[in-house]
This record gives structure tokens, sequence and C-alpha cells, in this order.
């Protein structure tokens, strides 16, 4: 199986979100960065169908020369391909993002053949646009479902079908989706694995084929990030050891849960 | 027009869809256009008559066979065919996972820009240009956007705001749309649906009893388990901890896992993350077992103690059984 699966790189902030000065990015000059969660899920669940069924993994992302770094710690866990669509780092809206990435992966197809199953997060981590995936996989003409939290690929049904399935409230759906297929994945899905020495060593060769996009902005563009307002709680310190117990029993107690 | 996209299941309409028929109730008043709303693979008078209770004057309703059963490609040829028939001003959903899709589906089909999770929408003067604020990092960060569309797709962001009734409910004119649908569609729409043993999940729990990493090992999760038994809760935890593969995902509070609503959230050795917050915030009250008293937990908590959780989780235990003794 040929697998494609696209990440964003985005900062990794602790207990609160900070914003640059100009208001058009997360302050991440004292962040660590990383793989959009579901996205990593997404590449967890590449690697293990090509595991199981053959074939290749390619990880593509859009964003500024560091996202190479995600680009390695997907081929540390078994990526086989690299590619990075090069921006100056600047927020690129959805229209614009699903522009370049639909047409990395026309020029990819068109070098190497089609990919049988295309990976998307369900949504990035950061901006949460809930419809890149959505997007890409319209213009190639790709059947996409997103929320999938388990995926089989039947390789002996007609072309190949993708058996996928999506958590609805008290149980889930399932979709049978003919190849080739995309699907917006959701962290849940797996647990992907951590990088290995092995895996460590092939990160450092994986050659990053890099390109560049001339996509056009779309409609929506970015005016001024900000925290949301938060109310200020007063904390009540029920006591420093065990002996708090009966004091936390108490507010059980008046709130009824015991 | 406002034309309000409505999520149902099988004729069940969902808490997101009355949120955004709350939500283009206001957006229609501002806009000086009418409230309608679009059914698809459903002309149920129930729905139609709901829709009318939350201020719908027109209920448009595409009924075919491809959309027997949800299908992100059927919903969203369906609805952009509406859309096309219709020329609404504007097309608002619910921002709930189907929202969301329908509408990127809607989206790619018009080639036009799409607004998800939003909580205001300003029309900025006509010209179609819109002022928007809407989520981003589900919802620990705000951004401000600029959208210029001479159709803005927007969803509402998810319980953002109260479903409301109208002041005074229509009794709305239910109206069908012919829409052709390619039965090639039929290729995203549902297979199959599994029902699980239902019972007390964590996002419905009275009592969360959360473990992060501070907790240290799988077995450690005992007492915790044995507490929240003891109050008819459920178990969850931090992404540290699913990480670790200590606990399944399900368990998993946060921005990529559970938004929970319990009574009470006890929070113990968990740091806090703002991706951890974000699914906690919801709970009605918080008490924070942390060994660190700068914790964001502990700040943000109603109440804490500060020692080790090891110690403290089973003596609450053992003070709940003596009096209950
Ligand atoms: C895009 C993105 C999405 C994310 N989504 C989520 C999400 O959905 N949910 C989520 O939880 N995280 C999420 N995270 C991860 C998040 O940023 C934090 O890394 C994570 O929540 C930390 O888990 P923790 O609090 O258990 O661990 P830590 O931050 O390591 O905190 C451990 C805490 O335990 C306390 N402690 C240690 N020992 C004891 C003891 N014996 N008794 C009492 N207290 C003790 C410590 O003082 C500390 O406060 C996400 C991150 C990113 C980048
Ligand atoms: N800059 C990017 N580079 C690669 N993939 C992306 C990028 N932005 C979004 N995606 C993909 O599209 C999905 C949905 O993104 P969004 O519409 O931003 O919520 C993500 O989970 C990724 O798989």
């Amino acid at each position: 199986m040929r697998i494609l699966c696209c990440v964003k790189r985005v900062p990794a902030p602790g207990a609160k979100i900070n914003v640059t000065d100009d208001g058009l990015a997360v302050d991440a000059s004292h962040l660590g960065f990383a793989t959009s969660p579901h996205e990593e899920c997404g590449v967890e669940e590449a690697v293990q169908l090509t595991e199981r069924h053959g074939g290749e993994v390619t990880v593509l992302t859009l964003g500024p020369a560091e996202a190479a770094d995600q680009l390695r710690y997907a081929a540390s866990v078994g990526a086989h391909h690299g590619v990075l669509v090069a921006t100056d780092g600047s927020a690129w809206d959805p229209q614009r993002t699903a522009a370049a990435l639909t047409e990395a992966i026309r020029g990819l197809e068109a070098a190497d053949g089609p990919f049988d199953l295309l990976v998307f997060g369900n949504e990035s981590a950061d901006s949460g646009g809930f419809q890149v995936g959505v997007r890409v996989a319209y213009a190639l003409g790709r059947p996409i479902v997103n929320g999938i939290k388990g995926i089989e690929v039947d390789a002996d049904a007609g072309d190949g079908v993708v058996r996928a399935r999506r958590e609805i409230d008290g149980g889930f759906e399932v979709y049978e989706l003919p190849m080739p297929a995309a699907v917006g994945v959701k962290e849940g899905i797996n647990l992907p694995r951590y990088p290995t020495m092995r895996g460590r060593l092939a990160s450092k060769k994986l050659e990053i084929a890099e390109q560049a996009s001339d996509a056009e902005p779309g409609g929506q563009s970015l005016v001024r990030l900000h925290r949301p307002r938060e109310t200020v709680t007063e904390t009540v310190i029920l006591g420093n050891s065990p002996e708090a117990a009966p004091a936390v029993v108490d507010v059980l107690e008046e709130l009824g849960v015991v | 027009m406002l034309l309000v996209v409505l999520e149902h299941d099988r004729g069940i309409m969902d808490e997101a869809a009355r949120e955004a028929l709350t939500f283009g109730r206001k957006l229609a008043a501002q806009m000086g256009a009418p409230l309608h709303a679009a059914l698809i693979g459903a002309d149920d008078a129930e729905l139609v008559s709901e829709a009318g209770s939350f201020g719908a004057e027109t209920v448009y309703t595409a009924v075919h066979e491809v959309l027997a059963d949800f299908g992100p490609e059927a919903w969203g040829e369906a609805a952009a065919e509406m859309i096309r028939q219709l020329n609404p001003a504007a097309v608002l959903a619910g921002g709930s996972e189907r929202g969301n899709e329908v509408m990127a589906q809607i989206a790619a089909r018009l080639d036009l820009p799409m607004v998800a999770n939003c909580l205001e929408v300003d029309l900025n003067g006509g010209a179609g240009e819109w002022n928007i604020t809407r989520q981003q990092w589900g919802g620990s960060l705000l951004e401000d956007a600029c959208l210029v569309s001479e159709r803005p797709l927007l969803t509402s962001g998810l319980h953002t705001l109260a479903a409301e009734r109208a002041e005074a409910a229509v009794e709305p004119v239910a109206q069908a749309v012919e829409v052709d649908l390619d039965p090639t569609l039929a290729r995203t729409v549902v297979k199959d649906r599994v029902v699980l043993e239902a019972g007390v999940t964590l996002s419905t729990a009275p009592v969360v009893i959360g473990g992060g990493r501070g907790v240290g090992s799988p077995e450690a999760f005992a007492p915790l388990e044995e507490l929240a038994a003891m109050l008819g809760g459920r178990v969850g935890c931090s992404r540290a901890v699913t990480n670790n593969g200590w606990r399944p995902h399900s368990d998993q509070v946060g921005q990529t896992g559970t938004r929970i609503t319990p009574e009470i959230y006890i929070a113990s050795g968990i740091s806090g993350a703002i991706q951890h917050w974000v699914g906690a915030k919801a709970s009605k009250h918080i008490l924070a077992i942390n060994i660190d008293p700068e914790a964001n937990m502990v700040v943000k908590a109603d109440w804490a103690v500060i020692a080790d959780l090891h110690e403290v989780i089973p003596a609450i235990t053992e003070e709940i059984k003596r009096r209950r003794a």
C-alpha cells in the first residue's frame, strides 16, 4: 500500500498559551514543538498498515523549514519518505493550505503513482479549521470520512476497501470506503510508538523533498489571537496531608455525591 | 436568508443543531434576514416543528435514497445543492463533529471559505466582509478573523451558548427541495452501527476521579478506581497517562480526549496543562490533589489538598467507608 499522511507542526504549550506582541502567533520562544496529536496517531496507523500489508508511508507537511523536525520524527517511528511544502512560517488559511497540499499530492502521484490512502487528522491542534482534509480529498476525488478511530484494510475486495469506525454516543458506526480513499483520524485510534535507536538513525538520514507553493490566500485571514477571559478562583486549601480526608468528604457530602 | 443546516440522527435533533438555530436567530436579526432551516434525509413533522420553535420560518427538506442514513459526502452534496437553488446570504451549522464535517464538504463543493467554531459574527459594514471571533486550540485560545466571502459558511462553537427556543414559536412551512444526487455518494454512507453497552460514561459521570503522571503506574490507579466506584463515578486521566499506555485513550480528558461535566472532578497528580484544562473546565467543581501548590490545576481548583495522592486517595475512601458504616 502507498499511504500519505498530512501532519502539521504545532507549538506545545503548558499551563498557558502566550501570544506574540503582534497577536499573530503563539509565542513559542520558550516552547517545544510537536506533531498535532491526531496526526501523530495517523502516522502510527499508516505505519501499522504497511507493516501488515506491505508498502510505504510518505509524510507531507506545510510549514516553516523547521517543520522538517516533524517529518524526521515520523521517520523515526517508521515513515519512509518526507515532503515539506515550505512557507515563511506565517499562518496559512485553510483554503490556501488545502490548495497547496492538493498540488503537492498531485505532483507526488504523477511521479510515483497514486496513493491508496490519504490520512489526515480530524482537525489540526492549533487553528482547528476542521476542513483541510475534506477539501483535499474532494479536490482529488477521493471519498473521506472524519472522526475515524479504527481502520481495517481489505485488500482483496475489488480495488480494496477501507473499513473505518467512528465513535458515536454509546457505540460506533462503520463505513466502507472504496480505495483509493481518505480518512480523518482521531487520537485513540492507536497508541503511537516511541522512536527506537534504529529509528532515530533512519530519521537523520531521511532525505526531505522540499517544494514551494504559489497557492493564493483564501477568504479567511487572521487578525489577532487572544486568550479567553477566565474567572479567577480562590482555591481553598483543605490540608497538607492525608489528615485532610474528612474535610474532603465534607465537601463531597455538601455536593451530595457521596 | 440565513440557512441553518440541521444535524439530526435518524430523526432526532442534535443539541448542536439547537445551538446553531439559537445562534442563527441572533445573526439573522443582525443581518435583517429571515431564518430558515435545511433538513437533510428527513421530512419529519416533529423535526420541522422543533425547528419552528427556535424561530425557523421555512424548513427546506431534501429526501433521497442515498440520504437514508448519515453520509458526509451525500449530506454535503445535498446541502450544497439546496444552497445553489436557494441562494442564502449565509449558512450555519452546529460545531459538532458531524456539523463541522458536513460544512467542510459544503465548502469544498461550493469552493467557498468556511469558518469553524465561531463565537461571535459581525457584519463589518456589509460588502461581504465579516468580523469573526472563533475558537482555536479547542477553545483555549481565541482568534479574531476577517472573512471575505459573498456567502459565509460558518459553524457555531459547540456548547458555547445554551440552546434557547424563540419567544414566539413559528409554525414553519415545510418545503421539499428536489436534489439530484449521484449514487456514488453512497460510498461514504454509514454501513453499520454497533451499540455498545450503555452505562455511566466519562462525559456523563457525576464524579470523575482523574489521575495524571503523578499516579506513576497502571497498578497505582486501583485506589482511584475504588473511590470512583464508591461514588458511582468514572476514572479519567491526562495524556501523559495514555501516552505511557497506563490507561486507554477513552479515559483521557482534554482537547484531544473527552470534555467532562461532573458535579465534581477530583484531579490528582495532574499539572493542569491548558489542553487538559479545556476538557476539565466545564466541571461544576474541581478538587486538586497535588504535591505542588503552584500547579495550574491547584491554582484553578475550588479546593486542593497539597499532599501525596497515594496517601490522600485511600484516606478519602476510608473516611467514606467509616461514615457509611
Ligand atoms: C496539541 C496538544 C494536545 C493535547 N491534548 C491533551 C489532552 O487532551 N489531555 C491532556 O491531559 N493533555 C493533553 N496534552 C498534553 C498536555 O500538554 C500535558 O503534557 C499533559 O496534560 C500533562 O499530563 P500530567 O498533568 O499528567 O503530567 P505532568 O505535567 O508531568 O504533571 C504531573 C503532576 O503530578 C504532580 N505529582 C507528581 N507526583 C505526585 C504525587 N505523588 N502526588 C500528587 N501529585 C503528584 C506533579 O506536581 C505535577 O503537577 C496535549 C498536548 C498538545 C501539544
Ligand atoms: N500545514 C499543514 N500541513 C500538513 N497537513 C495539514 C496542515 N494543516 C492541516 N493539515 C491536515 O489537515 C487536517 C485538518 O486540518 P484543519 O482543517 O486545520 O483542522 C490536519 O489534521 C492535517 O492532517
